[in-house]
C-alpha cells in the first residue's frame, strides 16, 4: 500500500533525483532464520545502522522456522525495541524450505526492493547501500554479492575450503555461462515483482537455489548487476560444508545443464 | 535450447570435422603426410590444453582469493558496540 502511494511522485520532488529515489523506494529485507538467537540482535543493529546512516526507507521481515533455542522471542525483544514499522515478525510453525520462506515473506512486503541475506553475520550490512546505488546505475533487475570479484572475497576459509568453491565455481561458468560470477551466493537485491516471477519458476533447494535463480534471472532476460562482498564465514555456530552437500550441488547443476 | 545441447552440438561439429580430415584418404581427401600426423592425436592434445588451462585458472583464483582480515576485525568491534547499545536499549540477551 505505502509504496504504491509513494511511487506517485509529486512533481516538484523531481528536482531532487536523488532525494526522490531515496524517498520513493523502501527495501524489505528479508532474514529466514534458523536458531539464529546469538546472531539476529546483531545482525538486526548492523542492519538498523547501515539504514540509518544512509538514509534509506527500510524494514526487517524476520521469518523464524519455529527455532528451538528462542530466537523468536529475541525477535519479539527488537520488534519492541526498533518498533513494528521496522521489524516484522513473520515465524512460521516448522522448518520448510528457503524458497517458502521467501514467499512467505515477500507476501508481507510492504517495499518495492527486496533484499536477501543470512541472519549469521556472514553477510554484512554496510554493503546494502553500495547494492542500491550499483542497481540505480545500471537500472538493474537484481544486483548480486560476489566473492569472487574485485575486492570480494572470503574469511575463515582454509584451502580445502577455498580450492572445492573456487573448483565448483569453474564448472558452473563453464557449463552454465550465467553471466554473474558468484551463483551460490546469497546476498542480493531483487526488485519485488522479479524475486516473485523467478521464485515461481524455481524448484531446487539449498545452494542450487540460488544458483538457479540466476539462472532463470538469465533466460527471462533479466539484468544483472555485481557488488564485490566479503564474506565472513560464520562468526557464532557451524558451518556447514560436507559430502553431501557437494553431492547436491553436482546433481544441481548437471539438472539445470540439462534443462535451462 | 538447453546448455547441454548446445554443447554437444560442439563437440559434433568438431568431432566430424576431424573425423572427416583424419579418415580424409577413405573419403577421396588428400591431405599432407605431416598434416595428418598432426591431425591424428588433436584431440587427445586439445583435452590436456584444456585440462592444463582449467587447473590453471583454478590454482591461481585460490591463490589470490582474498582473505578479508580486515572486515574480519572490523565485524568483531561492531559486535561488541552492538551488544554495549542493545543492552542500554533493554535486550536480554
Amino acid at each position: 500500500m505505502a509504496s504504491t502511494e509513494a511511487s506517485r511522485s509529486l512533481p516538484k520532488s523531481r528536482r531532487d533525483p536523488e532525494g526522490r529515489a531515496l524517498r520513493q523506494d523502501k527495501f524489505s529485507v528479508l532474514l529466514p532464520t534458523y536458531n539464529e538467537r546469538e546472531n539476529l540482535p546483531l545482525i538486526v543493529w548492523l542492519l538498523v545502522k547501515s539504514f540509518t546512516e544512509s538514509v534509506i526507507n527500510y524494514e526487517i521481515i524476520i521469518i523464524d522456522d519455529g527455532s528451538p533455542d528462542g530466537t523468536r522471542e529475541v525477535a519479539e525483544q527488537l520488534e519492541k525495541i526498533y518498533g513494528s514499522d521496522k521489524i516484522l515478525l513473520r515465524p512460521r510453525e516448522k522448518k520448510l524450505g528457503l524458497g517458502t520462506a521467501y514467499i512467505h515473506g515477500m507476501k508481507h512486503a510492504t517495499g518495492n526492493y527486496i533484499i536477501i541475506m543470512d541472519a549469521d553475520l556472514s553477510h554484512h550490512p554496510k554493503f546494502i547501500p553500495e547494492f542500491i546505488r550499483k542497481q540505480k546505475e545500471g537500472n538493474f533487475d537484481i544486483v548480486s554479492g560476489t566473492r569472487y570479484r574485485g575486492n570480494g572475497g572470503v574469511y575463515g576459509w582454509d584451502l580445502k575450503r577455498k580450492i572445492i568453491s573456487r573448483g565448483a565455481n569453474f564448472i558452473t561458468q563453464i557449463l552454465l555461462r550465467p553471466g554473474a560470477s558468484d551463483l551460490t551466493g546469497s546476498f542480493r537485491l531483487y526488485r519485488k515483482e522479479v524475486l516473485q516471477k523467478l521464485i515461481e519458476k524455481c524448484v531446487s533447494k539449498g545452494y542450487v537455489f540460488q544458483m538457479e535463480m540466476i539462472v532463470r534471472a538469465r533466460q527471462l532476460n533479466y539484468t544483472i548487476g555485481e557488488v564485490p562482498i566479503s564474506f565472513v564465514d560464520r562468526v557464532y555456530g557451524e558451518s556447514k560444508l560436507g559430502g553431501n552437500e557437494i553431492i547436491s550441488f553436482l546433481k544441481g547443476l548437471l539438472t539445470l545443464f540439462a534443462t535451462t | 535450447m538447453t546448455k547441454l545441447a548446445q554443447w554437444l552440438w560442439g563437440l559434433a561439429l568438431l568431432g566430424s570435422t576431424w573425423a572427416a580430415l583424419t579418415m580424409g584418404p577413405t573419403l577421396g581427401l588428400e591431405l599432407p603426410l605431416t598434416c595428418r600426423e598432426v591431425l591424428w592425436p588433436l584431440p587427445a592434445y586439445l583435452l590436456v590444453t584444456v585440462g592444463c588451462f582449467a587447473l590453471g585458472t583454478v590454482g591461481y583464483r585460490v591463490a589470490t582469493f582474498n582473505d578479508c582480515e580486515g572486515a574480519a576485525l572490523e565485524l568483531q568491534t561492531q559486535i561488541q558496540e552492538a551488544r554495549a547499545d542493545l543492552a542500554r536499549k533493554g535486550l536480554r540477551f
